[in-house]
This record gives C-alpha cells, sequence and structure tokens, in this order.
C-alpha cells in the first residue's frame, strides 16, 4: 500500500506542475520582443558563456560530503538495533565514528575547509 | 482521541459495500481521493504560510503587511497566485530548454513526496514505510537536483552562482540534519515515523528524563540545518537579492517562478512537521506523568490541532530567525557546517548512544 501511494504522490507532484504549467500558457500573454530572449544580467550585455569551469571550492565541499553520507548510510542499520547490540555495539560504533573524525580532522588540517 | 481511521474505513466500506464497486475501481477511487487530498492541503497551506509570512514579517518591521484584498488582506495570497498565473512565461534563447522546464519538477516532486509522509493525525497518515526517516532524508534531497538544474540551464552568471552556492549549502547541512535524526533513532529505536510518534504517548522526546540532552541539542542542531537546507532565513545565500538579482531562479517568469516559491513555503512547513514529529512528539498531546486529570483535558483537544499547533509553532521560530538575523557569507557558513555542527552531531550521536546503553 505504501508503494502505491508513493507513486500516487509522484502522480500527484507531476500532475501539479503540468497543469499550473498549462493553465499559465492557456490564460498568460503572449509577445514576442528580441530582447526578452537575453538572459538577466541587469541590464548590461552578456559577455562569453557561463557554461564554464567552475570555483574549486564547491567540489572539495561535495566530495567531503559523499564520504560522510555514505557514512550516515552505514549508520542507519546501527541505529534502528542499537538497543539490541548493547555496550558492544557502541564500542564498535565509537571506532568507526572515530576513524571519520580523523578523516575529517586530516582534511580540516590539509585546509580543505578553508575558503581560498 | 479520535482516529482518522475511522474516516478513511468509513469511505473504504462505502464504495465497496454500499456502492459494491469491484476491487479494481475502489482503489482507483481511493488513490485519486488521495492525490486530490494531497494537492489540496498543499496548495492550501503554501498560500496560508504566504500570507502568514507576509504579516509577521511585517509585525516585525513595524508595519502592518498586506491589508487592501479581502478583510485583514486574508485574500492577498490567493489574489498573488491568479496574478502569478496570469504572467508571461518567458524562454530564454541560450538556455538549455529541457532542463529548464525539467528543473520545477524535481523541486515540487521533493517537496511533495516529503509531504505526503508526514503523520498529520491519528490514523492520517499516507506512506509510512518502515525506513521513514531514511525515506524523508533521502527523498528530500530530491529538491538540490531542480535547484542545481535550474540555475545551469538558465546560462546565466547570477543563476550558477545560486546554484552553486546552493548545492554546496545544501549537500553540507543535509549530514547534520541526518545525524541530528538520526539521534532520535537510537532512542527510537525505529525508523518509521507512525512507531516513533507512537512511542512518545508518554513523554516527548525532548523531555524525555537523561535522554533530553541530546535530544533538546539534536532539536537545535535539527532547526539550524533545516533552515539552511530551506534556502531561509540567515543562509538565503542562494538567492541573496542584494548580490545575486534573485539566485538560481533568476530567469524564471510567471508560473514556472511560482513553482519555485511555492516549493520554498512547503520546505519551509515540512522541516518544522519533520521537526514536530520526531523531537516535539508529532500529534502526541501534551501528557505530565502523575497528572490524570490534565492529561484528560489535554487527549479532548483533536491530534491534528496538536500537530499543526507545534508546527506553527516551529514557523513561527522559523521567521523570527530570519527577520532578525543579517545573511552570512558563504566561507563562514560551510565553516560554521563543517567545523562545529558536524563534530557537535557526531559527540551528540555518540552521547545519545550512550545514554540509550546506560538506561
Amino acid at each position: 500500500m505504501n508503494e502505491a501511494f508513493l507513486l500516487v504522490a509522484i502522480v500527484t507532484a507531476i500532475v501539479l506542475v503540468v497543469a499550473a504549467y498549462l493553465i499559465a500558457k492557456l490564460v498568460a500573454p503572449h509577445s514576442f520582443n528580441s530582447q526578452k530572449g537575453e538572459p538577466y544580467e541587469c541590464g548590461i550585455p552578456t559577455r562569453g558563456n557561463s557554461w564554464l569551469p567552475f570555483k574549486v571550492g564547491y567540489y572539495l565541499f561535495a566530495i567531503l560530503f559523499l564520504m560522510f553520507d555514505v557514512e550516515t548510510v552505514f549508520l542507519f542499520p546501527w541505529a534502528v538495533v542499537m538497543r539490541d547490540l548493547g555496550t558492544m555495539g557502541l564500542i564498535t560504533v565509537t571506532f568507526f565514528i572515530v576513524i571519520l573524525a580523523l578523516g575529517l580532522a586530516y582534511a580540516w588540517k590539509k585546509g580543505a575547509l578553508e575558503w581560498k | 482521541m479520535f482516529d482518522f481511521k475511522v474516516v478513511t474505513d468509513w469511505i473504504d466500506t462505502l464504495l465497496r459495500v454500499q456502492l459494491g464497486l469491484p476491487n479494481f475501481w475502489t482503489l482507483a477511487i481511493e488513490f485519486i481521493l488521495v492525490g486530490v487530498a494531497f494537492l489540496a492541503a498543499y496548495a492550501v497551506l503554501a498560500l496560508i504560510l504566504i500570507y502568514v509570512e507576509r504579516k509577521i514579517c511585517a509585525f516585525f518591521q513595524c508595519r502592518i503587511g498586506p491589508n487592501r484584498v479581502g478583510k485583514w488582506g486574508i485574500l492577498q495570497s490567493i489574489a498573488d497566485m491568479i496574478k502569478i498565473l496570469l504572467k508571461e512565461i518567458i524562454s530564454i534563447d541560450r538556455s538549455d530548454k529541457v532542463l529548464f522546464v525539467l528543473a520545477p519538477f524535481f523541486v515540487i516532486m521533493g517537496s511533495i513526496l516529503t509531504f505526503a509522509a508526514l503523520p498529520f493525525g491519528k490514523g492520517l497518515h499516507a506512506i509510512d514505510f518502515n525506513i521513514g526517516v531514511f525515506y524523508l532524508i533521502a527523498v528530500s534531497s530530491l529538491g538540490i537536483i531542480g535547484i542545481l538544474l535550474a540555475g545551469w540551464s538558465s546560462n546565466n552568471k547570477y543563476t550558477l552562482i545560486g546554484a552553486m552556492r546552493s548545492g554546496a549549502q545544501l549537500v553540507s547541512y543535509e549530514l547534520s540534519a541526518a545525524l541530528a535524526l538520526m539521534t532520535v533513532v537510537v532512542f527510537a529505536g525505529t525508523m518509521q515515523l507512525s512507531q516513533i510518534v507512537e512511542k512518545q504517548a508518554e513523554v516527548w522526546n525532548i523531555f524525555n528524563g537523561i535522554a533530553a540532552i541530546p535530544a533538546f541539542i539534536a532539536f537545535v542542531i535539527y532547526l539550524i540545518a533545516g533552515h539552511a537546507e530551506t534556502n531561509r532565513g540567515p543562509f538565503d545565500l542562494p538567492e541573496a537579492e542584494s548580490e545575486l538579482t534573485a539566485g538560481y531562479h533568476t530567469e524564471y517568469s510567471g508560473i514556472t517562478f511560482g513553482f519555485y516559491y511555492l516549493a520554498e513555503y512547503m520546505n519551509m512547513f515540512i522541516v518544522a512537521a519533520i521537526a514536530t514529529t520526531v523531537f516535539l512528539g508529532g500529534w502526541q498531546p501534551l501528557h505530565i506523568s502523575g497528572w490524570e486529570g490534565f492529561n484528560q483535558v489535554m487527549d479532548y483537544i483533536p491530534s491534528v490541532v496538536w500537530f499543526f499547533g507545534k508546527t506553527a509553532v516551529c514557523i513561527f521560530f522559523a521567521l523570527w530567525v530570519r527577520w532578525t538575523f543579517p545573511r552570512l557569507r558563504i566561507d563562514q557558513l560551510l565553516k560554521f557546517e563543517w567545523k562545529i555542527l558536524m563534530p557537535i552531531s557526531l559527540i551528540n550521536l555518540l552521547l545519545m548512544a550512550l545514554v540509550v546503553t546506560l538506561l
């Protein structure tokens, strides 16, 4: 039943966007002006393309995110059965988190968290 | 306390037994009803929230706010919706047309799928996976894809900068949000949202004895991370008006802009609602052990009122923060997450595990 409702929610989202878009297409005015198609950059004529290689600082954070996101995925099953595992589970996961924290500390020391 | 299962069961028997419809048609009609309910609740809540935000913002700034359309301006957001539908949809010459149209789908889908999984009241619950919390985290990050697509496909420098900032910010703060929610999963021993709410019948998680300390820290972390994830408050760098005109949705006009507007407000509601469900007991009434009469009186208040009341408090807090603090810089923002929030959430998780082991 849950999966069916998930499908219903996806269809609802698509219907909302498509319906609103179609209504707007029907009722909204249309006019042509060659200036309209230009990118909005506060009136200054656009120079060059925007699809360029971008500042690497953002990618460093994305890579760090990947590491910690996978960690979160690994921790969720542990979190559910934490009560049954008891002390042993706590000690094991402490090691896991400490190793990850070392990874964070390494990135910190290497200056990956600085914005240059 | 009124159980909404009575209503859903009644509709089911009405269709099946009294109208004598075959199984397929019963299910089809029920699914359509659920879909319409999602749509109506989503749109109506967004309209209310937009009005409330404008009014509260006005009071914070010693203004009156919208007061022309209807009494106290309550019809203002409906007028705005009609106006936004009547605006021309402009397509940009050098943009990536397919991605440009596709982006609002992701943004809206991310928020509707999360919205559909919330327990609004006793028995008023559509999607209830046994991995509920995990599902919420997974689905809510669909919005990031939409924002990145919007910024990239517009082929405009402002939108690109806005989208990149947004990507870095959302991705970073998602970790803290996930770890804060995990803290409660450790305590509750389940990821199913209905179970988490069920277990808070006696005391809400943030008042629960010694476990209240890590739960409260997690609550605060979740609120901060949630604010950052909705691109609001002091974290609205992706659409910093004074630097980037409108950030990632600069090139969207008319209703296509409306989708982002809608999703932003609903994401605020969803963050408040998840905080309510996981930390503040969801639709459970306030109970104080030993106060029998008090508990009985509290039980008379319907579960939906409790849910929306607590959510409203969280939303008010979000608005308060938004209209009080100035915007951060991107380096301060990321430094705050990775050097302060992230270590605190890791330690907090271990603290909660320790508390659970000792109990």
